[in-house]
């Protein structure tokens, strides 16, 4: 094993992996993680937690992080390059490791123009990929990137996002391509909507061997409402949502329209099952924590496999 | 060049409020050619400050003179005969121009009636937009000549992040995604491979990172 992760574990073991998301509260609240964390306990192998995502300021990815390891979860890392420099994201991947996680995942991170600190100065030292490579370094040959010596290396495993719907289409897979020789373990996806436009893009994966070297975790979201899926069909960059998941979910009536959206996301579930590479699968159902249970339970991945440490 | 853009006119009537003798200079380079620190501005600039002031009762006396630029000493001893005469001197040259009459003229009170804005080109009349950061360490060649750093609103050079969509940047609908920009060219000139190469994380001292910067050439010196 690479990391000391339980995730690892269960993708090295060829189990159907599945993971959720947890964003953390706007204020210093330890109850609202508590509260996200036990809705997610037991039905997911390991649970994203986000680091002031849209630019929005909450509480720190790694504080949130140790909360949900207090409460038995696998807690994954997020860490964005846009608020930190090199010197700051080295001693927060050493503070994380000594705190018991033993996830990251890599992103650039959404502009500051999107928050609540527009005004905010961005670092962006490194990108994405850099980042996992950064982390690689720490990892395996034991280095910082100055090229001294490490005590006690992080043994995290190591994540990153796709999109595969985002544009030009044509470098998508080399993209992916590019993830995978920094040394990426583990990638989720952007939320998969567009099915037909999704197997394509795991095809070209697949005819580069591309599924054997990093496990890929489609994403999924479920719609609350028809507003939701305007939305992200609309106003969510990089979002391809097809026309007919809209009807869809117009013509489910007004009491229904939540378990349309719930019945959506199980079918993509079931979908994604069936293609190969696909190892598991990324439960994002934003603000509805409470749906992750059921949706795992529906989509026949309960219970979890079970993983001693 | 050197892309300015005035302030507005109350911010630089506000700054010399209080003076009644002000000299006026503009810059014959960059902001020239921009449109915004000619002679023609110096001109608009002193009649729009004379009409403000009379306006308030308080009229001002304006000379205003031009240079050839103001980022070399040479030029600004132009001023040396008359510039004491002043309460104030504006400025309209980029940062650098500026800062070099100030640290020429010790006694002068310089105010900047220009925002230095970037490193760019006319992209049509009118319209200027930025192309450099001036990062000191020029990676044009490995990217199809289109510059990450200058034209990825993150700076990224292994982008673009997943905000991309329909070529534009997730920042803007009307900002053209940078990599977009470098990926078409990297098609068009059959160098596509090149996308797959991971540009290492950056050496930042050769950019402002590193303190600020200086150019020796030995063999010019005198």
């Amino acid at each position: 094993m690479k990391s000391e992760s339980k995730l690892e574990q269960i993708l090295t073991k060829g189990e159907f992996a599945v993971t959720s998301e947890c964003g953390p509260p706007r204020g210093a609240d330890a109850e609202v993680i508590r509260k996200k964390g036990e809705l997610l306990k037991g039905f997911v192998d390991g649970v994203n937690v986000t680091d002031n995502q849209t630019s929005v300021v909450r509480m720190s990815s790694i504080s949130s992080c140790v909360i949900l390891k207090g409460l038995g979860l696998n807690p994954i890392m997020q860490m964005v390059t846009r608020d930190r420099n090199r010197i700051a994201i080295q001693s927060d991947i050493l503070g994380a490791a000594a705190l018991g996680i033993n996830n990251i995942l890599c992103l650039t991170g959404d502009h500051q123009k999107f928050g609540d600190h527009a005004s905010a100065k961005n670092v962006f030292d490194m990108d994405s990929i850099q980042l996992v490579q950064t982390v690689k370094l720490m990892r395996d040959e034991g280095k910082f990137l100055g090229g001294e010596e490490l005590k006690g290396s992080p043994k995290m495993f190591i994540g990153a996002a796709e999109n595969p719907f985002a544009d030009p289409f044509e470098i998508r897979v080399p993209r992916l391509a590019k993830k995978v020789a920094a040394g990426v373990d583990f990638i989720q996806t952007q939320c998969i909507y567009n099915l037909p436009k999704f197997e394509k893009w795991m095809k070209l994966v697949r005819d580069r061997g591309l599924h054997e070297r990093v496990h890929i975790l489609g994403g999924v979201t479920p719609f609350k409402s028809v507003g939701m899926a305007n939305y992200m069909k609309k106003s969510v960059p990089g979002m391809d949502v097809p026309d007919e998941l809209i009807e869809r979910m117009k013509a489910a009536p007004k009491e229904k329209k939540a378990e349309e959206g719930i019945n959506i996301c199980i079918e993509t579930i079931q979908r994604l099952r069936e293609i190969e590479g696909i190892h598991g699968v990324h439960v994002m159902a934003i603000e509805w924590e409470e749906m992750v249970s059921e949706i795992v339970k529906r989509a026949g991945l309960f219970p979890r496999p079970h993983i001693e440490g | 060049m050197i892309v300015a853009e005035r302030k507005p006119l109350e911010q630089i009537s506000s700054m010399i409020e209080s003076n009644n003798k002000i000299l006026i200079v503009g810059c014959g380079e960059c902001v020239t050619v921009c449109s915004a620190g000619r002679k023609k501005e110096v001109e608009i600039l002193a009649s729009a400050l004379n009409m403000v002031r009379s306006k308030e009762g308080k009229p001002v006396e304006i000379r205003q003179e031009t240079l050839e630029r103001q980022c070399d000493g040479e030029y600004l001893e132009q001023l040396r005969g008359f510039i004491g005469e002043y309460e104030v001197v504006i400025s309209m040259a980029c940062g650098a121009g500026v800062q070099f009459m100030a640290e020429k003229y010790k006694n002068s009170l310089v105010l900047p009636a220009l925002n230095t804005k970037f490193i760019g080109v006319t992209e049509e009349q009118g319209v200027w937009s930025e192309r450099c950061h001036a990062c000191g360490d020029c990676k044009l060649h490995l990217t199809g000549g289109v510059c990450p750093i200058a034209r990825c609103s993150k700076s990224l050079l292994n982008g673009p992040c997943g905000g991309s969509a329909n070529g534009k940047c997730e920042i803007s609908p009307d900002l053209v995604c940078g990599w977009q920009l470098i990926i078409e060219r990297l098609s068009d000139l059959g160098q596509l491979e090149k996308y797959e190469e991971i540009i290492p994380i950056n050496n930042w001292s050769t950019n402002r990172d590193g303190g600020p910067r200086k150019v020796v050439r030995e063999d010019l010196r005198l």
